[in-house]
């Protein structure tokens, strides 16, 4: 039983004040008794439906509310710690551990939270632990790395905080009785195609929920700062800030077409990254953009199918690409290398973490009897029925069609990056020479455990199906899910796609090589222009300012120092420009005063 | 003890006058401290119980008599809700700042003048306290007088440490006597028309006599109201350093001794906003000021030009005290921004960022002191690397940054929260937009000097410097876990602020 309506993110956020008081042996107990205190509240406050209310500022504040996804997601969440804290547990490098808490602290605030305020402010909770994650991967780049992410992060917050600021002044004019409250915008819908002052702040909340899920053209973020991180920071990273944001479109925005293109634009997106990139981190960073693309599109769908999937396949998602990261981190920690062009033939050494990163790879791609086949294959039926009922219907259904095809074309290539290119580069190929030992047993039992869900969750959906947002909706569609007609689709599929890949093999060998993404734009046109085409102007106008100021009686430059024998005091020295500026506001004040002499009586 | 609480209103004010001036007397050989300290303490025990009292007082006002002459011919006290917590303010900020001046002042100013500094710092409270309490015109002004001197004479007690702190005050002063004594000239020509200085009854005449004659064809005396009103309006800008009138604030600020910038930033301003707000909602009243004269359209722009230009220059500043000089001038374009929307929230979102304000300016000042005492200045390249070796300090000086950008869970975002409700409400959007711009320009600015602090390298050959000493430490740890507080459980702040704005406008009976 639960004592007061706290909520469950809480418990983790405590870890962030008490592990740094702590040593060794407790120092990790402590570590990981916080996640699963937490998932036992997190179901505890589920079971009874918690709902609390906290007064504020007026309003009234909802931290402790079950959404319709929450327990899947928090579900996962509790596995996510649990498992990368297992992964982590010889580093010695434990200050990520109160960020990890930080961070999973944050996500897990926004799975409970019932207002639009509690949800924006774990969302910045969240940024800031991830951030300083980054920073802690102490590599080269990750300051930099870190300082960008923060930068697009919070420049995202400010979206959203504005959008929801707009809403809510919006639903209190409306008499909204809880004009807080996070739910789905469906009253608000209807003005969605045009941009107005109606929905400008529903436009901006979904931006702001947008660029947290990597949505173009805010994608590079992803590739840019995951690969930053320390070998175990990244498996946390991976887990939270996109899968957060998900879930919180999925709440809000389940249904809304535009979010389909996006989605179809992430899942190509990262095929075709993933397939020029080198570096496995990165490889991993596209096709986590890919992945989600996939949950965009069945939150556009928005039929319950499609939200079942999307939330599944968010579910299964978090444990397998935690795998593949923890594969990538152990290849790290074992070579320090993360280039595939500088890797190969560590199956002779490493075999488990070969043979988990293969498992990871195929649930990724959707293969039978994984976790990826069971949630991903739900996306794809409810794109097929979908389309079906607007064909009944009469309507217009070919951006469904079109959608089902390129979903399954980037499922193909999902295969062909992040399974076969991966393993085959790092682990086969030639022969890099290195024989470095097998990782330690914490890492292995980490990997072991998280594939071994991934398989179970593929023979045996039913524990995941039960807890995923429409039940019934998801139990049906487990007896038809390994159909005769879904397995061959799939496994014909990816056959051919893995043939494609030997075929094609001279062409896919990767070397040191930058790709060109939208960050170019960020990252080199905006400074550029800055550079050579605003600084100039700058520096004119500061000319001119200056040519001003001298003329002012008593000005000059700054940076002659004054003492107090000088007889001309330059700069905010002076007594006699202030002294100006009182008269002249004094004889603005009266003659806008008499100008606009009242003719009404006070 | 009844007798005390009878007369806590005028106590709050004689008691630091009488010590001050006991201390000038006796205070050599650190008595001075002690006797600053324990009058500081009582003050804030009694602004407490004042506030209490207030708060819980159906009419929610105290009136009390100078020497029981009734209203209109004797001065009066009066405390509602709104004038209760500026007092409280002050006071807590009073108090906090003795306890940290011990150490900071006395490495800053010659130990033989150290009983004057007391002094005078007891007669800068007692003004700021009685500006504050007052309900007569007058007297308000001679109370002003009398902290805006010692506050002349405090900065200049900085120039044992820089010389400049001299030409400093001298400008501080000149420019302090021209806006006291235009809001002199406004109360005298209220005084032709009214015959009264009692701030209700002013008003009380205003309404009667004056304002109904206004659209006839002979109004009475309405050019003498006007130019009146303009000339308290731009005196009391001066006073509360609104751009373009804060020409004598980054330099007074800057080179006072540490506790005099941090008791400055946190009160005097505040104090001045308090005594704008005052005249423009209960002297003339708000249907004069903004519904006829359109006061408002002047201070939202001055507002928006102090919060973007403020936190420009603050962008710009090398010496960390002036950046937060030029922060302040942003946060005031905040405050005033809030009273010139004219509406609930506006107005409580203005009263709210005095106090929160307080504590956060407050706090930042004395971590900067930290480094000024160890160091003697306080420039970026100075604060370079600094949280490992100073990591008390420098963490309340994050967190103090943190609640000026106004980051949820800090005092600064509760603020913001009302401020830019209150400007969509008034349909005030440019405002709004403006606010939200100017926490991204406080972001960057907080964040050039937080990166030097956490990620910049010290010198090799730079001194290795030690953590202040507890008596500092102490202080700014309290302000600023009261400003984190504050962020997180407003419901006692925003309850006194949201019931001064009702009573202000009228909207509670």
């Amino acid at each position: 039983m639960r004592m007061t309506d706290y909520p469950p993110a809480l418990i983790l956020l405590v870890g962030v004040i008490i592990l740094p008081m702590l040593k060794g042996r407790t120092r990790w107990a402590v570590a990981f008794a916080l996640p699963v205190l937490a998932l036992a509240d997190a179901w505890a406050a589920i079971e009874v439906g918690a709902n609390s209310f906290v007064p504020f500022m007026g309003m009234t504040l909802n931290p402790v509310h079950v959404h319709a996804a929450t327990p899947a997601f928090a579900t996962v969440f509790g596995i996510m710690v649990l498992g990368g804290l297992l992964y982590a547990l010889n580093q010695k490098r434990e200050s990520e551990l109160p960020a990890a808490c930080l961070y999973a602290g944050g996500a897990m605030g926004v799975l409970f939270s019932g207002d639009l305020i509690s949800m924006f402010i774990f969302w910045e909770v969240m940024t800031l632990g991830s951030t300083v994650l980054i920073w802690l991967g102490r590599r080269k780049d990750s300051y930099g790395a870190g300082m960008r992410y923060f930068g697009m992060h919070a420049a995202g917050g400010v979206l959203l905080l504005i959008g929801i600021i707009i809403v809510i002044a919006q639903r209190i004019q409306a008499g909204d009785p809880a004009p807080l409250e996070f739910r789905h915008f469906d009253s608000m819908v209807q003005g969605w195609s045009t941009l107005s002052w109606s929905s400008a702040g529903m436009w901006l909340i979904l931006l702001g929920m947008l660029v947290n899920a990597g949505a173009p053209p805010f994608s590079s973020w992803i590739p840019d700062s995951y690969p930053q991180g320390s070998s175990t920071g990244t498996v946390f990273l991976s887990a939270f800030t996109t899968k957060t944001a998900v879930f919180t479109l999925l709440t809000a925005f389940a249904g809304v077409e535009v979010v389909i293109y996006f989605g179809l634009y992430m899942a190509i997106y990262g095929v075709i990254y993933g397939i020029l990139e080198n570096d496995i981190r990165r490889l991993l960073s596209y096709s986590l953009v890919n992945q989600v693309g996939f949950m965009l599109v069945g939150i556009g769908i928005g039929t319950h199918l499609a939200i079942d999937g999307a939330t599944g396949h968010a579910f299964a998602h978090i444990i397998y690409k935690a795998l593949l990261f923890m594969g990538a981190g152990s290849v790290l920690f074992a070579t320090g290398r993360t280039k595939m062009n500088q890797l190969g033939g560590l199956y002779k050494s490493m075999p488990v973490t070969m043979w988990c990163m293969i498992i990871g790879g195929l649930a990724i791609s959707g293969f039978p009897l994984t976790s990826g086949f069971t949630s991903k294959s739900m996306v794809v039926q409810a794109i097929v029925d979908e389309s079906a009922r607007m064909a009944e219907l009469g309507q217009s259904h070919t951006y469904l069609i079109v959608t089902w095809f390129l979903f399954e074309a980037a499922t193909a290539g999902v295969f062909i990056d992040a399974c076969v290119k991966l393993t085959w580069f790092v682990f086969f190929q030639k022969d890099s020479g290195l024989r470095p030992p097998e990782v330690p047993w914490n890492m292995r039992a980490a990997m072991i455990g998280f594939a071994a869900i991934c398989i179970f969750l593929g023979i045996f959906p039913g524990p995941l199906y039960a807890i995923l947002p429409f039940k019934a909706e998801a139990a049906e569609y487990a007896k038809v899910i390994y159909s005769v007609d879904h397995v061959m689709i799939m496994v014909g599929m990816l056959f051919f796609a893995g043939l494609s890949f030997f075929v094609l093999l001279p062409l896919m060998k990767r070397t040191e090589t930058i790709t060109l993404d939208l960050d170019w734009i960020w990252r080199r046109f905006i400074p550029k222009f800055w550079r050579d085409v605003v600084t100039p102007v700058l520096d004119q106008l500061n000319a001119a300012q200056k040519a001003v100021l001298e003329w002012f009686p008593g000005n000059g430059n700054e940076s002659d120092l004054p003492t107090v024998v000088r007889r001309r005091l330059p700069g905010s020295w002076a007594v006699s420009v202030p002294v100006f500026m009182i008269t002249a506001m004094l004889l603005i004040y009266l003659v806008v005063y008499f100008w606009l002499l009242p003719t009404q009586a006070a | 003890m009844e007798l005390i609480h009878k007369n806590l209103p005028a106590l709050i004010v004689v008691l630091p006058l009488c010590m001050g001036l006991l201390t000038a007397i006796v205070g050599r050989r650190g008595l001075g401290w002690w006797m600053a300290m324990a009058t500081n303490s009582a003050v804030l025990a009694m602004a407490g119980q004042l506030l209490w009292n207030v708060m819980h007082n159906g009419a929610f006002e105290i009136t009390y008599q100078m020497g029981s002459w009734p209203a209109p011919f004797g001065i009066v006290y009066i405390v509602d809700p709104l004038n209760a917590a500026v007092l409280l303010v002050v006071s807590i900020i009073a108090c906090v700042l003795t306890l940290y001046a011990r150490k900071s002042v006395a490495s800053e100013i010659q130990k033989n003048r150290l009983h004057f500094f007391y002094a005078l710092w007891l007669f800068c409270t007692t003004g700021l306290l009685g500006i504050t309490i007052t309900g007569d015109a007058f007297n308000l002004y001679v109370l002003l007088e009398i902290s805006s001197l010692s506050t002349y004479t405090l900065v200049a007690l900085g120039r044992s440490r820089n010389r400049r702190a001299l030409t400093a005050a001298i400008n501080y002063l000149v420019l302090g006597s021209i806006g006291a004594n235009f809001y002199l000239l406004g109360i005298a020509y209220l005084y032709m028309v009214t015959g009264s200085l009692n701030i209700a009854d002013i008003r009380h005449i205003l309404e009667t006599t004056v304002f109904p004659t206004w659209a006839t064809d002979a109004p009475q005396y309405r050019t003498t109201v006007i130019v009146g009103f303009a000339f308290m309006a731009v005196g009391l800008s001066l006073k509360l350093a609104l751009f373009p009138l804060h020409g004598w604030l980054p330099n007074a600020y800057t080179y006072a001794p540490s506790a005099v910038s941090g008791l400055l930033a946190s009160t005097a301003t505040k104090v001045g906003a308090y005594v704008f707000i005052r005249v423009i909602f209960t002297l003339v009243g708000v249907n004069f000021a903004f519904g006829v004269l359109h006061t408002e359209t002047a201070l939202m722009v001055s507002a928006g030009a102090a919060i973007i230009i403020g936190s420009w220059l603050a962008l710009k500043q090398t010496n960390l005290k002036k950046m937060l000089a030029y922060s302040s001038i942003g946060q005031i374009g905040y405050i005033t921004l809030g009273f010139s929307l004219n509406n609930v929230n506006g107005l409580t979102a203005s009263i709210i960022h005095l106090f929160n304000h307080a504590l956060t300016k407050g706090s930042m000042f004395m971590a900067l002191g930290v480094v000024v005492y160890r160091l003697g200045n306080a420039r970026l390249k100075d604060v370079r690397g600094l949280g490992r070796q100073l990591p008390v300090s420098m963490a309340v000086f994050t967190a103090g940054g943190l609640g000026l950008i106004g980051v949820p869970l800090t005092a600064g975002f509760i603020s913001k929260w009302y401020l830019v409700t209150g400007a969509i409400q008034a349909h005030r959007y440019e405002m709004a937009a403006i606010v939200l711009f100017g926490s991204l320009l406080a972001l960057m600015y907080v964040w050039r000097v937080v990166e030097q602090i956490y990620f910049g390298k010290r010198d090799e050959n730079a001194p290795k410097l030690k953590e202040a000493p507890v008596t500092m430490l102490v202080p700014m740890v309290l302000l600023v876990a009261a400003s984190i507080y504050f962020g997180i459980d407003a419901r006692a702040s925003s309850w006194v602020a949201q019931t001064a704005a009702e009573l202000l406008l009228g909207v509670k009976a």
